[in-house]
C-alpha cells in the first residue's frame, strides 16, 4: 500500500488537529487519527454520526487545511450519474446540428459536456476535496456506483472514452446513518463514528465559533443542550444549533434579558420544531436553572 | 501446502487481531488488515490508544458494535480478564427504557382492568429465548409467495424509458436525431419507477403475547426475506432492532441469532415508551418515515396512556400508513376496551385482528392495495 508524503507539512494526527484548529475546527483525537490515516493512505474518509455533530463541517475544514477547493456532491434519493458525474447539454448540442448543416461537428466536444461534483474532482485531483454529503439519502444503486468509482478513480464517458485521475482525489463521505451502507463501502473507506462532543469541547467550540459569547454562556448552554439531546425529540439540537443559541442568548442579554430568560426567549433557535417546543415547554424552565445553577 | 509469506515477528499480534476479529463475526477484508498494518507504521504508536484508533479507522467496526469491538480488543492486546459474553446485546441496537417507578410498587389496576381479565406487568425479566423445531405454516408460505408482488410500493425518484410518461429523454432524443440530420422525429419519453415501499414491523414480544411471540418473528424472517427494505424492532421492557439477524437466510439460525440479542422476552410491557425511545434514535426514526407501520401488540399497558397516544400520533404524522394488530380484535364488531387501545384509535389507520398468522399476513399483503388515509 503507498503511504502518500503529498500532506505536505502535516506529518502527525497531533500536526493535523492542531491545523484543523487553526481551521476553526475543533477535532477530537480519533477524528484527527482518522483523518490523518485517510490522507496518508490515499483512502476515502467517510464520517457517520447524528445530524449537526460536524460532518460537513470537517470535510470543510480539512479543505481549508489542504487550501484546497471543495466540491459537494449533495445527494437524495434517485440521484444518478448524471447528477453526480456529467451530462450533456442537450439544447445546446440541438442547436449546433441545426447550425452546422452539411459541415461535420463533433456535438460530443468539451463544449457541450456539462461537469458535475465527481468529474471536476477527477480532473483536478491535486487542487480539490470532493465531499459527498449524506450518502444514505442515496438509494443502493447509487452506492454501487459510488464504490466503482472510488476503486479506481476512473470515469467512462460512452462518446468520449475514459478520464482517469492523475493522482488520487481526497474524497470525504458522510452519512447520517438512515439506513446500513454496504458493507463494501465501509471497508473502502477509513472509517470514523462522530459522537457529539465532550461538554469541554463544546464549550470550546461556542466560544471559538462565537468570539461574543462569555464562558458561563457556552458552559451553560452546553449545559441545557446536552440536557436536551436526552429527551426523546425529533431533530435534537447540533453543534451549530449550541452556537447560535449562545449567541442569540447573549444578544437579549446585552439588550436588557436577564438569566435564564434570555436562554428562554432564544430556544427557537436551538429547538426548531414546533413539536419538540411544545413537549420540553413545561420542563424548560427546570432545565434551564438547571444549567445555569 | 502453505505458501504464505512469513508475517514479520512485529506483524503478528496485529494479524492475529484481525483473526480474532473474523472469529467473532466482524467482516474484515484482506485490503484492511494491510491499510491496519500500514496505519499503525505510519503513526509509529506511542501507546495502545494509537493502535485503537488505527484499527477503528480501518478495521471500520459498525458502531452498533463498537462495545464488542473494544472488549476484544482489550482482551487481546491488554490480556484482560474480565471479558463477557462478545456480544450481550447491550449495544446501540438495544434501547433500554428509562426506569421509572421501580421499587415502589404499583397499586393494582382496579376498575380498568381490561376485558380479557389479562393484566401488563411493569416489571424487567430479562430472559434468553431459544427457536427449536420452527413449522412452516401455511401463511407463512403465503407471505413469501406473495410479498414481492403485492408489498405496498410508490414512485421513486429514478427514471425508466417507456413509450408514454411524463418526461422527455432528451439524451435518447438527440441520439436518434442524430441519424436523421437533427430532426426530431420520435420523443422519446421516461417515466418514474415504481420503487417498494420501506415497512417498520414493530413487535411486541411481552409476556400477554407469549403465545403469538414465535409465530409473529418467524412472519418477521420471512417479511424481510422477501423484501428489501424492511426493519424489524422487538419491544417489551426495551426496544431491539433485529434486523440485522433476520437478513440470515436460515430460519432458525436467524430467530437464534435474534434471541440471542433481545433480553426482554415475556417480560412487562411499556408500549408507549417503547415507541418514544424509537422516535428518541435520530436514525430509528428515520425508518418510519414514508413507510408502512405495523405494529403487532395487544395494546395491555399499565399506567398512564399519554406517552402511548403521543408517541402514536407523531408515528402516524410520519409514517405512510400506521396499522395496528391486536389479537384482541377477532371480529368487525370489535371495539378497543383497553385504556391504551382507545387512546391510539384516532391516529391509527387500522386497528385489526392479529391473532393469528393468517390474519397477520393477509392484511400485511393487502397493505398495497390501499392509499394512504
Amino acid at each position: 500500500m503507498a503511504v502518500r508524503s503529498n500532506i505536505v507539512g502535516i506529518d502527525s494526527p497531533e500536526a493535523l488537529e492542531k491545523a484543523l484548529r487553526a481551521a476553526y475546527y475543533l477535532a477530537d483525537e480519533g477524528l484527527a487519527t482518522a483523518a490523518y490515516l485517510g490522507l496518508a493512505l490515499g483512502k476515502p474518509l467517510l464520517l457517520e454520526g447524528a445530524p449537526g455533530v460536524g460532518k460537513t463541517e470537517a470535510a470543510k475544514a480539512i479543505a481549508a487545511v489542504l487550501g484546497r477547493r471543495l466540491i459537494r456532491l449533495q445527494c437524495y434519493e434517485g440521484i444518478d450519474a448524471s447528477a453526480a458525474l456529467y451530462e450533456w447539454n442537450y439544447p445546446r448540442q440541438m442547436l449546433a446540428i441545426r447550425q452546422a448543416g452539411d459541415e461535420s461537428i463533433d456535438i460530443y466536444g468539451e463544449a457541450f459536456l456539462i461537469e458535475r461534483p465527481m468529474l471536476a474532482a477527477l480532473r483536478a485531483p491535486d487542487s480539490t476535496v470532493l465531499l459527498i454529503d449524506e450518502i444514505d439519502r442515496a438509494d443502493q444503486e447509487f452506492e454501487a456506483f459510488l464504490l466503482e468509482f472510488l476503486s479506481d478513480f476512473q470515469i467512462s464517458i460512452p462518446e468520449r472514452g475514459t478520464v482517469r485521475a492523475a493522482e488520487r482525489p481526497v474524497v470525504v463521505l458522510t452519512s447520517n446513518r438512515t439506513r446500513d451502507l454496504h458493507e463494501a463501502l465501509r471497508r473502502r473507506c477509513v472509517y470514523h463514528w462522530i459522537d457529539y462532543p465532550t461538554a469541554e469541547r463544546e464549550a470550546r467550540i461556542i466560544m471559538m465559533r462565537a468570539s461574543s459569547v462569555a464562558e458561563a454562556t457556552a458552559r451553560a448552554v452546553v449545559a441545557a443542550v446536552e440536557r436536551l439531546r436526552r429527551e426523546p425529540l425529533s431533530k435534537a439540537p447540533g453543534i451549530a444549533e449550541a452556537v447560535d443559541w449562545a449567541e442569540a442568548a447573549t444578544l437579549l442579554n446585552k439588550g436588557g434579558a436577564r438569566w435564564p430568560d434570555a436562554f428562554k426567549r432564544s430556544i427557537g433557535v436551538a429547538l426548531k420544531d414546533e413539536e419538540d417546543l411544545h413537549f420540553i415547554s413545561p420542563r424548560l424552565d427546570a432545565m434551564l436553572a438547571e444549567a445555569t445553577a | 501446502m502453505n505458501t504464505e509469506p512469513r508475517l514479520p515477528r512485529a506483524a503478528r499480534v496485529f494479524v492475529s487481531f484481525v483473526a480474532l476479529l473474523r472469529a467473532n463475526n466482524f467482516a474484515v477484508a484482506p485490503e484492511q488488515t494491510t491499510a491496519f498494518l500500514t496505519a499503525i507504521e505510519l503513526l509509529g504508536p506511542r501507546d495502545l490508544e494509537d493502535i485503537r484508533q488505527a484499527a477503528l479507522a480501518t478495521l471500520a467496526p459498525p458502531p452498533e458494535r463498537r462495545a464488542a469491538f473494544d472488549r476484544l480488543f482489550d482482551l487481546h492486546f491488554r490480556g484482560s480478564e474480565a471479558v463477557e459474553r462478545a456480544d450481550d446485546g447491550e449495544d446501540d441496537e438495544t434501547v433500554r427504557l428509562q426506569e421509572e417507578g421501580r421499587g415502589d410498587e404499583e397499586p393494582l389496576l382496579s376498575d380498568d382492568a381490561n376485558e380479557s381479565g389479562l393484566t401488563a406487568a411493569r416489571t424487567e425479566a430479562l430472559v434468553e429465548r431459544r427457536f427449536a423445531q420452527l413449522s412452516t405454516t401455511d401463511a407463512l408460505r403465503r407471505l413469501t409467495r406473495e410479498a414481492p408482488r403485492r408489498l405496498p410500493r410508490r414512485r421513486g425518484h429514478r427514471r425508466m424509458r417507456t413509450r408514454r410518461g411524463p418526461f422527455a429523454d432528451l439524451r435518447r432524443t438527440l441520439r436518434d436525431s442524430v441519424r436523421s440530420d437533427g430532426e426530431i422525429l420520435r420523443l422519446g419519453h421516461m417515466k418514474r419507477r415504481q420503487r417498494p415501499r420501506k415497512m417498520l414491523l414493530l413487535i411486541d414480544v411481552s409476556g400477554s403475547m407469549k403465545s403469538r411471540t414465535e409465530e409473529n418473528m418467524k412472519l418477521a424472517h420471512a417479511l424481510v426475506q422477501a423484501a428489501p427494505n424492511v426493519e424489524v424492532f422487538t419491544f417489551g421492557t426495551r426496544l431491539t432492532r433485529v434486523t440485522r439477524p433476520l437478513r440470515l437466510k436460515r430460519r432458525e439460525q436467524a430467530l437464534n441469532a435474534a434471541a440471542h440479542l433481545v433480553s426482554d422476552w415475556d417480560g412487562g410491557t411499556r408500549i408507549g415508551d417503547a415507541l418514544q425511545a424509537f422516535l428518541a434514535v435520530p436514525r430509528f426514526g428515520g425508518y418510519a418515515r414514508g413507510a408502512a407501520v405495523v405494529i403487532v401488540s395487544d395494546g395491555l399497558e399499565r399506567g398512564e396512556p399519554d406517552a402511548l397516544r403521543d408517541a402514536v400520533a407523531k408515528l402516524s404524522r410520519r409514517a405512510w400508513r400506521v396499522s395496528w394488530l391486536t389479537p384482541l380484535a377477532t371480529g368487525p364488531a370489535f371495539r378497543p376496551q383497553t385504556e391504551a387501545l382507545i387512546a391510539i384509535e384516532r391516529f391509527v389507520d387500522d386497528l385489526v385482528d392479529g391473532g393469528s398468522s393468517a390474519s397477520i399476513v393477509a392484511h400485511i399483503l393487502a397493505l398495497g392495495r390501499r392509499r394512504a388515509a
